[in-house]
């Protein structure tokens, strides 16, 4: 079977100013995986990850060269609005707003023009039941996200990005902040996620990338320096730098 | 005692000291008026219009004036004030053009306010033919409003955490769902104070409306917006100055009033931002 690309950068070159971040990134991601992005602090990770929903654009100077495409459609032909549906975000630390824990979940149906109270309701209990989080909030949907413990927040996070129904979600060191069970917890829901969405996990954790991904790329000073299934680039990887990050002898 | 405790100790007093005499001013103010006017406060001075020539009656004419005042002020540069400020933080980029309106605004607030009664003279009462008029004075009190407004409003906006608009705008939500809904409540606290500290300055501005819309004297209320009023500022500064054998006990009894309707302002904002606080969740 050949696997099917849903993401392909093109010579995807990024900066901020005169800094340049990422430097002619090419890369192909498939439907239904989970792709671990490695590499030490100020590799162009991060950058790379919100490259894919232009949220690097909130910054005035950034500048990014290169194609992206999502399926078949180059996203430059999207408006905004329409690839964030598309491509959903997690973000390092949880952050929720500073509504009820419904309000957080409807606030992306809302915004999409879902109305209707019954539709609302439906929809973030899905999002919330996917999430793994429906069990622990169900009794207490009205009171503030900000009460939910960290691990809760972040999933409560993820069920947010599930209502607007995106077809890739991206993890920015999601576990950052996070204790050992609630990570597991958060890993545990990704896995869930696999059979219906595309995600991409960015990760300082070396060990969760391992575990989690199926295939992994590593990223050094805005090179993606190899690529592989995780396996292999964890036990035989080509790349002496690679081998040096993944065994710990910098980064 | 250790010397650095002793000075610790020192420090405190003299801060403590310095602090106290800036509520002095207050307090003496405060005292002094109630002390010589609190003779002339009755149920009639403040629901009668004046007679014998401002020496008896009362000054509901006045009172109305002013608080008219101020709600036309309002209208004017709370949506102006308010709007600017959401462009300038949430959509302007930095550039020449939005450097220009900073500073202009800047500028703005350090202009005499008998320079903006000019200018609204010739502008609203000449220029645009609006006369001596309520219309031709709340304009001209909101355009000394605006600085005060856009500043608290830009500060309100800038102080909502980034990450609201980051997490809108990664839901797929435009722009302006994003100010909507994720920027502009946790801001309206902020906007509150602003607007309430500048338009109690309105209300007891005298310079701005010499020209524009107050009344000598005109003891009933006024029927339209083109119509004159008196308002307290002013009604204070003409029974101090412009007529004979005044009583003083009125003019402090004025001046009262005219505090105690900028403190009721006041306490408005307070309560109403300690209820917006309340439902602040973060």
């Amino acid at each position: 079977m050949v696997a099917e690309a849903i993401i392909r950068t093109i010579d995807l070159s990024c900066g901020f100013g005169s800094a340049t971040v990422l430097k002619k990134v090419n890369l192909e991601i498939y439907k239904n995986e989970i792709f671990g992005i490695i590499g030490p602090a100020n590799s162009g990770k991060t950058t790379f990850l919100r490259a894919l929903n232009r949220l690097n654009y909130l910054n005035a100077t950034y500048r990014q060269s290169g194609e992206i495409f999502l399926g078949e459609q180059n996203i430059r032909t999207l408006s905004d609005n329409i690839l964030r549906k598309k491509i959903g975000i997690i973000f390092a630390l949880p952050q929720v707003l500073p509504v009820s824990i419904y309000n957080n979940v409807a606030y992306g149906p809302k915004v999409h023009g879902f109305t209707g109270k019954n539709t609302l309701n439906q929809i973030v209990e899905t999002a919330l039941k996917k999430a793994y989080l429906w069990e622990e909030v169900k009794d207490r949907l009205s009171e503030p996200a900000a009460r939910l413990s960290g691990g809760q927040q972040q999933r409560l996070c993820i069920a947010r990005t599930l209502a607007v129904e995106p077809q890739v979600i991206l993890y920015d060191e999601p576990c950052s902040g996070l204790d050992p069970i609630s990570t597991a917890k958060v890993e545990d829901t990704m896995q869930q996620l696999k059979e219906n969405y595309t995600q991409i996990l960015v990760t300082n954790n070396t060990k969760q990338a391992g575990r989690v991904s199926e295939r992994c790329g590593f990223f050094l000073m805005g090179e993606l320096v190899e690529i592989g299934q995780t396996p292999v680039l964890f036990i035989k990887p080509r790349d002496k730098r690679t081998d040096d990050y993944i065994s710990g002898r910098f980064g | 005692m250790s010397t650095a405790k002793l000075r610790q100790q020192i420090a405190f007093i003299v801060l403590g000291v310095v602090t106290l005499f800036v509520i002095v001013p207050i307090l003496l103010t405060i005292f002094y008026v109630i002390k010589n006017g609190i003779g002339a406060i009755s149920w009639e001075f403040i629901t009668q219009p004046p007679r014998n020539g401002m020496r008896q009656g009362g000054i509901f004419p006045a009172i109305v004036g002013t608080i008219v005042l101020v709600v036309g002020t309002m209208l004017f540069s709370l949506p102006l004030g308010v709007l600017a400020a959401i462009y300038l933080v949430e959509y302007a980029r930095d550039n020449f053009f939005t450097r220009l309106v900073k500073l202009s605004v800047v500028n703005l607030s350090g202009i005499p306010s008998i320079v903006y009664g000019l200018f609204g003279f010739t502008l609203f009462v000449l220029f645009l033919r609006l006369g001596t008029s309520i219309l031709a004075g709340s304009l001209t009190l909101a355009i000394m409003s605006l600085p005060v407004v856009v500043t608290a409003t830009k500060e309100a906006l800038e102080s909502v955490p980034v990450s609201f608009r980051e997490i809108s705008l990664s839901l797929g939500a435009t722009k302006w769902q994003t100010v909507r809904h994720c920027v502009l409540p946790y801001a309206v606290p902020g906007i509150l104070t602003g607007m309430v500290l500048s338009l109690g300055r309105a209300a007891g501005e005298t310079a701005p409306i010499l020209f524009t819309v107050a009344a000598f004297y005109l003891p009933r209320l006024p029927r339209s917006i083109f119509d004159q009023v008196m308002a307290l500022p002013y009604h204070l500064y003409v029974i101090s100055t412009q007529v004979p054998n005044m009583p003083t006990e009125i003019s402090f009894a004025t001046g009262f009033v005219l505090i105690a309707l900028v403190f009721l302002m006041n306490l408005a904002s307070i309560i109403l931002r300690a209820h917006y606080r309340k439902k602040r969740l973060w």
